[in-house]
Formats: structure tokens, C-alpha cells, sequence
């Protein structure tokens, strides 16, 4: 069963097209790479599936809905439903500790557990960082928390733009291990970049270039070849 | 689920005021600054016409009593009228009596009062030697002792009638020279008491000025009040001290509510622009929290109950400075206190608040156009 279905999704700006018949399914469970040079519209593929924005025509259907025909207010309930969305820049709050700023995803959802975040954090390997400020988390802490925040409200899809973008060697192995964790657990990932080594870990890697799909690779290894 | 929702949010909003204490402390400086303003204009607006009242009271009575018949006016009649004046607004009350005297084949009008009470009443005589304190001892107006060339230490014979056609003579003592400007420096000044000693007549005024710190339309109604009170007793006010005074509080009322006006604006600007800049500086948080899947209506709550909490807190601080500043100011002007009105520190705070909430509209509106995809990209 498919959680995404992307049927010939055009994003037009002015005169300028970012995205050209886009057609794609992303089943459940399944890991994705969307990879492409600067331009070639990731980044308005990841805001039009992460319902920040809207397509120009085709349709995107995430978890039985199409995000086409629905009204802003819609689309901000689907984002704080079925979405879980991992930033290059982490994008923590930072006058909130790492605990808190878990929570605030849980405030907006529904209601927060304190509990429950704490588990999150601890799943993601920083329960004794929890009372931190995210001025006094490295960078891969950061992502870390931002991981957790993406995940406590159990979302259908976990949408991660450059993950590893602004980390280091060591702290990009972590998170990747840790997003790699979270798919054998079933969690089902779009994931784009600009990085092979990256990509790699997907199940499939979708390669963006001008705005088109121009093909669709599968990752038989699951490796970077050396 | 409430109350855990409501918790956290205190909890953000605490993380965000105590976590940001320098961009909080400008933020709530500028609340407090424009609460500052506030109640010290104000409390001066309030407080600046009771002390000019005051001030007014040094160019003389502003009520006087009369003898609605031919006769002079009782002193008893007088004492009726006393508890109908409000003590609290009651600076002096002094009654003059006046008789034909003569010295030395020369006429003068001898005036008989009570010195203590002329001292508060008519604060603008000024004594050349000394007060008089026993019996015998007088003032002389200044053109009297100019013209008879008298000075204080030499005595005066003088001699005259009573309402009863009656002689009396006595030898006074000069002690001092009363010099005003005004017809008071024409004329002889004795002790009331020493006087009706002196003549053998009853307890008698000619007039009784009376020293009110009110405005002219209260004293307007307790002249009226008085005289139908007190047969035989006519309350007046002195018009030319009363309408000038109430011209000059008018004029002076209407330029201070017009500066309070203006504070209140510029106070509401300050907040506004600080507000303003506080959402300017969390477009990204704002985008982040509407990814997240806040709706508008949870980022505009959010906005007006950090509002809010600034507003309170700035409020309470700056009524407190506001009242500061209105004493420093009255101090400085009058030398006198000023009343504090604790009544006005709650409503500095909800004034405060409704400002920080009105401020906060314009911000909030605009962090609800915040587009999440634009912040998270660092436009």
C-alpha cells in the first residue's frame, strides 16, 4: 500500500516551472532519496509532500488524502498529523530545552506528556541531555532532538530535508544509523539531498534535474560503493 | 488536557522571558517607560490643580462673609457657619473689623482681626518689624507710616466712638509696618479681642475672608449652602480670585489631559514597535511552530499572552516609577507631596495590558502571514 502518490505534479512560478510532471509513489514503510542538483526543485517537492505549499496542477496524495483540494487550515492539520519533518538547520526553539522543545511538537498535536517525550529523547540517545538548551547541544545533538520532535506524534511519513547537511562525519553516521533504526521499525522516509553517500541508504533514489523526474534508481546494497 | 496545554504554555512563556532576558528586559523597559508616563501624567494631572489651588490661595480669601443687614455681622452667626465649612479644605477664616479712629486731629480706620488666622488667609502681607502680640500693640500700614512718619517702638495716642457713640482713647504701641501694595497699607491693624476690649463693643465683623482650597463651582454651592444655613449671614465669592483661578485650572487641565493624550499615543507606539520587532525576530520560530502544525489562532494566543504578561509586568514596574516620577516633579514645583491614588496602579497595569494587547494585533496578524516554507528556508 502506497502512503504517497504523486501523479503529474507541476509547480509553476511566473514563467518558470520548478516542477514538471512529477509522477511517484512512496510506499508504506518505504525509505526514498530525492536527489538533484541546486534548482532541479527539491526543495518544492519536499514543501508541496510537507504541505507547505501548493502544486500548480497533478495531484499528491498522502495517506488517502490529496493535498490538492485542501484549504490551508487542512493542510496545517495533515502537517501536524502525518508529518514529521527533520530540518538541515534543526530549527529548535532555543529559549526551550531539548525536553520541551519535543513537547511543543505534542502541545500543537493534541496534548503534551512529559513522559512520552522524555522516551523519545532516550530513543534517540539523549536522556541525559534533556534539560539542555540547544546552545549547549553539538549540531548532530541538535538534529538528534529535531528527530525526536519529528517522530512524537508517530506521523505516517518522516520528511527530512539535507539531515546531514550541517553535521560532521562522525555526527552524519549517528544520524543515519538512527534514521536507519527508525525505518526497520517501520517508519516510512522521504529524504532529500544533494549527497550519494546519503542517498545510499534509501531504498530507491528519485533523481530530480530541471524540474523533471529523470530517473529512478534502487539501491540493491543499501551501501555507498567505496 | 486543558490544564496540561495551559502549563506548557506558561512554561514557553516563561522559557521565553527568562531565557531572552535582554531582548525581554528592552521589551518590557519600553512597556514600563510608556507606564511610567502614563500614571506620572496622571497622578500631575490629578495632583497639579490641587496644588494650584494651593498657590492660588497666597493671592488672598476667595469667600467672604457679610452682614446681609445694616448692622455688623455677629461673630455667633459667624460660628454657626464654621462647621459648614469642609475642614479639610479650610486654609483660614479671618474676620476684620473696622472703626473710625483719630490721632493727633488726623482720621485713620483702625481694623481689628485675628493675626494668626491673617497670616494663612492673606499670606502676601509682609510685616516690617514685628506681629503684634500683646494688648496694646499694633501694625501700621506702609502709606501711614510714610506719610505720619511713624516707625515701630513710637506710640500712638488714639481716640474714637463706638456703634454706640460711646469715647474710648488709648495709647498703642507700634511694632511693626505692614506693607501689602493694596489698601491695607491705609490702615491701622489691632488684635480683634483687644479691640472689642478697647471700644466696649460686642463680638462684632465688618467681614470674615475665608481661604478655601475648591473649585469655584463647589464653592459656589457651599456659599449658597451657608447662607441658607446662617440667617442674617451672606456668603459671596470673591469673583475676581475665584473666575481667574477657574480660568487658569481650566487652560491648565486641558494642557495637561492634552500632554496625557499624547503620552498615552507615544506610549502605545513604543509598545507597538516594540511588539513588532519581537515578531520580526521570531519569523523563523513562528515558521517552525506553523510546520509543526500550529494553527494561527494557537501563534495569536501565544503572542497575546506574552502581551499580556509583558504588559503586567511593565505596567506594575512603571506605576510604581510613574509614581516616582509625579513626587520628584511635584517636589520640585511646589515643594509640597503628592497624593497617592493606589486606585490608579491597577488601572496603570490594565491600561498597560489593553496597550500591550491592542499593540500585539498589528504583530499577530502579521505572524499569521508568516509562511512556514519561506522561514525554514532563512528568507
Amino acid at each position: 500500500m502506497n502512503i504517497l502518490d504523486i501523479r503529474d505534479l507541476c509547480k509553476i512560478y511566473g514563467q518558470v516551472a520548478a516542477l514538471l510532471d512529477i509522477t511517484l509513489s512512496v510506499g508504506q514503510g518505504e525509505w526514498v532519496a530525492i536527489m538533484g542538483p541546486s534548482g532541479s526543485g527539491k526543495t518544492t517537492m519536499m514543501n508541496i509532500i510537507g504541505c507547505m505549499d501548493k502544486a500548480s496542477s497533478g495531484s499528491v496524495i498522502l495517506d488517502r488524502q490529496d493535498l490538492s483540494r485542501l484549504s490551508p487550515a487542512e493542510l496545517t492539520a495533515i502537517r501536524r498529523d502525518k508529518i514529521g519533518l527533520v530540518f538541515q538547520q534543526f530549527h529548535l526553539i532555543p529559549y526551550l530545552t531539548a525536553l520541551e522543545n519535543v513537547m511543543v511538537a505534542q502541545y500543537y498535536h493534541s496534548l503534551t506528556d512529559e513522559d512520552e517525550a522524555m522516551q523519545a529523547l532516550v530513543r534517540v540517545g539523549l536522556g541525559d541531555r534533556a534539560g539542555h538548551l540547544p546552545r549547549q547541544l553539538s549540531g548532530g545533538e541538535q538534529q538528534r532532538v529535531c528527530i525526536a520532535r519529528a517522530l512524537i506524534n508517530s506521523p505516517s511519513l518522516l520528511l527530512a530535508d539535507e539531515p546531514t547537511g550541517n553535521l560532521d562525519e562522525a555526527n552524519e553516521t549517528i544520524v543515519m544509523n538512527l534514521l536507519e533504526q527508525l525505518h526497520r521499525e517501520g517508519s516510512t522516509i522521504v529524504l532529500v539531498t544533494h549527497d550519494l553517500e546519503v542517498a545510499a541508504h534509501a531504498q530507491r533514489t528519485v533523481f530530480l534535474e530541471h524540474g523533471r523526474l529523470a530517473r529512478i534508481e534502487r539501491n540493491t546494497g543499501r551501501l555507498p560503493p567505496e | 488536557m486543558g490544564n496540561r496545554s495551559s502549563r506548557f504554555l506558561f512554561k514557553m512563556l516563561a522559557g521565553s522571558l527568562l531565557r531572552r532576558r535582554s531582548r525581554m528586559a528592552v521589551a518590557l523597559f519600553g512597556i514600563a517607560l510608556g507606564a511610567t508616563a502614563l500614571l506620572g501624567m496622571v497622578t500631575l494631572c490629578y495632583d497639579i490643580p490641587r496644588q494650584l489651588t494651593r498657590e492660588f490661595r497666597s493671592y488672598g480669601a476667595n469667600m467672604v462673609f457679610l452682614s446681609s443687614g445694616q448692622a455688623p455681622l455677629s461673630l455667633d452667626a459667624v460660628e454657626k457657619a464654621v462647621p459648614l465649612l469642609p475642614g479639610d479644605h479650610l486654609l483660614g477664616l479671618t474676620p476684620f473689623r473696622y472703626l473710625p479712629v483719630r490721632s493727633a486731629m488726623v482720621p485713620y480706620t483702625m481694623a481689628g482681626t485675628d493675626f494668626s488666622q491673617a497670616a494663612k488667609t492673606s499670606p502676601y502681607w509682609r510685616v516690617e518689624g514685628r506681629w503684634p502680640e500683646k494688648e496694646n500693640e499694633i501694625l501700621i500700614g506702609a502709606d501711614i507710616a510714610e506719610f505720619a512718619r511713624l516707625e515701630p517702638g513710637r506710640t500712638l495716642p488714639i481716640d474714637g466712638r463706638n456703634s454706640s457713640m460711646s469715647r474710648f482713647r488709648k495709647d498703642l504701641l507700634i511694632c511693626g509696618v505692614l506693607r501689602t501694595g493694596g489698601a491695607e497699607d491705609g490702615l491701622l491693624f489691632m488684635n480683634l479681642a483687644a479691640m472689642e476690649a478697647m471700644t466696649g463693643e460686642g463680638r462684632l465683623a465688618d467681614v470674615v475672608e475665608i481661604s478655601l482650597s475648591m473649585k469655584e463651582e463647589d464653592l459656589r454651592a457651599l456659599a449658597a449652602a451657608i447662607q441658607a444655613a446662617v440667617p442674617g449671614l451672606e456668603a459671596r465669592l470673591v469673583t475676581r480670585v475665584t473666575q481667574s483661578e477657574a480660568s487658569v485650572l481650566g487652560k491648565l487641565d486641558m494642557l495637561v489631559t492634552l500632554v496625557a493624550m499624547v503620552v498615552l499615543l507615544l506610549t502605545m507606539i513604543c509598545v507597538a514597535t516594540t511588539m513588532m520587532t519581537v515578531v520580526l525576530e521570531r519569523r523563523r520560530e513562528i515558521g517552525l511552530k506553523k510546520a509543526l502544525g500550529a494553527e494561527n489562532r494557537r501563534i495569536v494566543e501565544e503572542f497575546l499572552a506574552e502581551g499580556i504578561l509583558l504588559g503586567a509586568m511593565g505596567g506594575l514596574g512603571g506605576a510604581l516609577c510613574g509614581f516616582a516620577f509625579a513626587q520628584l516633579v511635584c517636589m520640585h514645583v511646589f515643594g509640597r507631596s503628592i497624593d497617592i491614588v493606589f486606585s490608579l496602579i491597577p488601572l496603570t497595569v490594565l491600561v498597560s495590558v489593553g496597550i500591550t494587547i491592542a499593540a500585539c494585533l498589528a504583530p499577530a496578524r502579521q505572524a499569521m502571514n508568516v509562511e512556514p516554507a519561506l522561514v525554514l528556508r532563512g528568507e
